[in-house]
């Protein structure tokens, strides 16, 4: 292994952890913005110009809360519990090609802007993005708390019920492409907007965005920690930085699946017409970002029950139905 | 045995009607119906269309508070204060009383003395605002529109008892001297058209 592959994956770790936290903050700063405007309110406004520094604020109000543990929580797995969530959502990114490869400017170093470009990929991101939870449902148990305790049951239904249409929506634009790698499957897209998976496989991506919205507990399946039922569900007890490793590993999460969502079904970092593939990319998470946001403004979310139904006797049959027929079409 | 009957009809008004809502079907062919049905009629995006046309109008309703202020009806009852008349300076209390006398939370207390004319003049007037509960009726009682309730509510104290006293509630002479004491537009005082009302009363009828 030469010194430059190791310096570099160093750099590009670095690089993720430190955009993707600093985007998590920002993008709480947009959500509120968004979500503000759609109900005709101004959302943060006295902290710098336009509110723009309510990230800060919030960040040292974060860092400088008192970290409190409950008296009865099992209290190793307590602490452990948020970094579970941080950790596999970043750790998820590694998986993922953020952007096209690139040289440096002024030299002829190619770089690739992914951390491991293992040829199962998707595999992998899909796989520990699921592990990811993990953390509310241990954050929830340790806690000795009733609403704690209703949060991690219902971290377990919903995402082992999700976690199956989310393997099951991506079976069928994989059997396309025929590769689990990220890489692979975002060339198969080339040649503008007509080549991408989304028109062969609508149903596909309808079925991997609303799995997409229940494994990151967005609103219309946020029943993990729906304020009016179950006070914040898991995260009642945690305070401080511990609170905020939750809430940067959901925020990171949302920005995994907006990327894989993006790469699989929305044609991925392939240039559209004079739109460079960074940019386009870019433009998609975006996109895929402020529909998350859009969404929460807009819908209410649903019952547990609800939730299982949506799972079980819809989704999951329709994912089925899909690949059948994915398959019959491609033999 | 006494008839329920009329006092179990809750129909108080024939304006009432069911609504025509449909039966939840039964059979597993009208709950699929239902399902593909609510699902192809784009209600969701109806609601999707109708935050985003909110967005994009951003017709913005938040009132900035301390920045912006809303008007506040003319009768709202904040902050006493106590007049001057017009003519003289003086203030416009005559020591009647009442206003003590009414108080319900007993916040009030005025002391009167004769004065060299031999007419009766306010000594002392104190309002604990920690206890008023701002119900007005000293306002609304007062005969002379001497005590009234000013706009002023953004006020606070670092005590449970905080004490106004004449001084801080008479309207400053040099306010009053720039004829900038606003006349009390609320219960009570003279309406807008009160001239055109008045009649010289008769020296016999």
């Amino acid at each position: 292994m030469e010194s430059a592959y190791i310096i570099e994956t160093i750099v590009k770790v670095v690089i993720i952890l430190t955009v993707f936290s600093a985007l998590a903050g920002i993008t709480t700063y947009f959500e509120r913005k968004v979500l503000a405007f759609m109900q005709r309110r101004l959302g943060p406004m006295h902290v710098g110009p336009y509110g723009i520094l309510q990230v800060a604020a919030d960040g040292i109000k974060l860092f400088t809360k008192e970290d409190i543990v409950p008296q009865n929580a099992v209290k190793p797995i307590f602490k452990i519990a948020p970094v579970f969530a941080a950790a596999t959502a970043f750790i998820a990114m590694s998986g993922v090609p953020f952007l096209p490869e690139f040289t440096l400017p002024f030299t002829d170093y190619v770089v690739h802007p992914i951390v491991a470009d293992v040829n199962i990929g998707i595999l992998f991101v899909v796989g520990v993005m699921a592990v990811g939870m993990y953390a509310p449902l241990l954050g929830g148990m340790a806690s000795h708390n009733k609403w704690s305790l209703l949060g991690a049951a219902r971290t377990v239904i919903q995402m082992l019920s999700f976690e199956v249409v989310t393997g099951l929506s991506l079976i069928a634009p994989l059997m396309m492409v025929g590769s689990l790698s990220l890489i692979d499957i975002n060339n198969y897209q080339e040649g503008g907007i007509g080549h991408w998976i989304v028109w062969a496989q609508p149903v596909a991506f309808i079925l991997y965005l609303i799995s997409g919205y229940a494994e990151t507990n967005r609103t219309p399946f946020d029943l993990l920690e729906h304020e009016a039922e179950v006070v914040t569900g898991y995260a009642t007890e945690y305070s401080g930085m511990r609170w905020g490793l939750f809430a940067i590993g959901e925020y990171a999460n949302m920005f995994t699946v907006a990327f894989i969502a993006s790469l699989v079904f929305l044609g991925g970092f392939n240039p559209i017409g004079i739109i460079p593939g960074g940019l386009a990319i870019l433009l998609k998470v975006s996109f895929l970002i402020f529909l998350f946001l859009w969404v929460r403004a807009a819908w209410p979310h649903i019952r547990p029950d609800q939730l299982m139904w949506l799972c079980w006797k819809v989704l999951m049959p329709l994912a089925v139905v899909n690949i059948l027929i994915t398959g019959i079409v491609l033999i | 045995m006494i008839d329920f009957t009329q006092y179990n009809n809750r129909n108080i008004s024939d304006d009432y009607f069911y609504l025509d809502i449909e039966k939840p079907p039964v059979t597993w062919q009208g709950k699929f119906k239902r399902v593909v049905k609510r699902t192809l009629s784009g209600e969701l995006f109806v609601g999707l269309w109708i935050v985003f046309r909110e967005m994009i109008k951003f017709d913005i309703h938040t009132i900035q508070y301390p920045l912006e202020k809303l008007p506040i009806s003319p009768r709202y009852r904040a902050l006493h204060q106590i007049k001057r008349l017009v003519e003289s300076g003086n203030q416009a209390c005559i020591g009647c009383g009442l206003c003590e006398k009414i108080c319900i939370s007993n916040c009030i207390q005025i002391d009167t003395k004769y004065g060299s004319k031999g007419r009766k003049v306010v000594k002392g007037y104190s309002i604990n605002l920690g206890r008023c509960i701002y119900c007005g009726y000293c306002a609304e009682v007062c005969p002379e529109l001497a005590i009234t309730h000013g706009q002023d509510y953004e006020h606070v104290s670092e005590q449970r008892a905080h004490y106004a006293t004449l001084p801080d509630l008479v309207t400053p002479m040099d306010i009053f001297k720039a004829g900038k004491q606003k006349p009390y537009p609320g219960f009570g005082s003279l309406t807008p058209n009160a001239d055109n009302n008045v009649k010289k009363t008769p020296l016999a009828y």
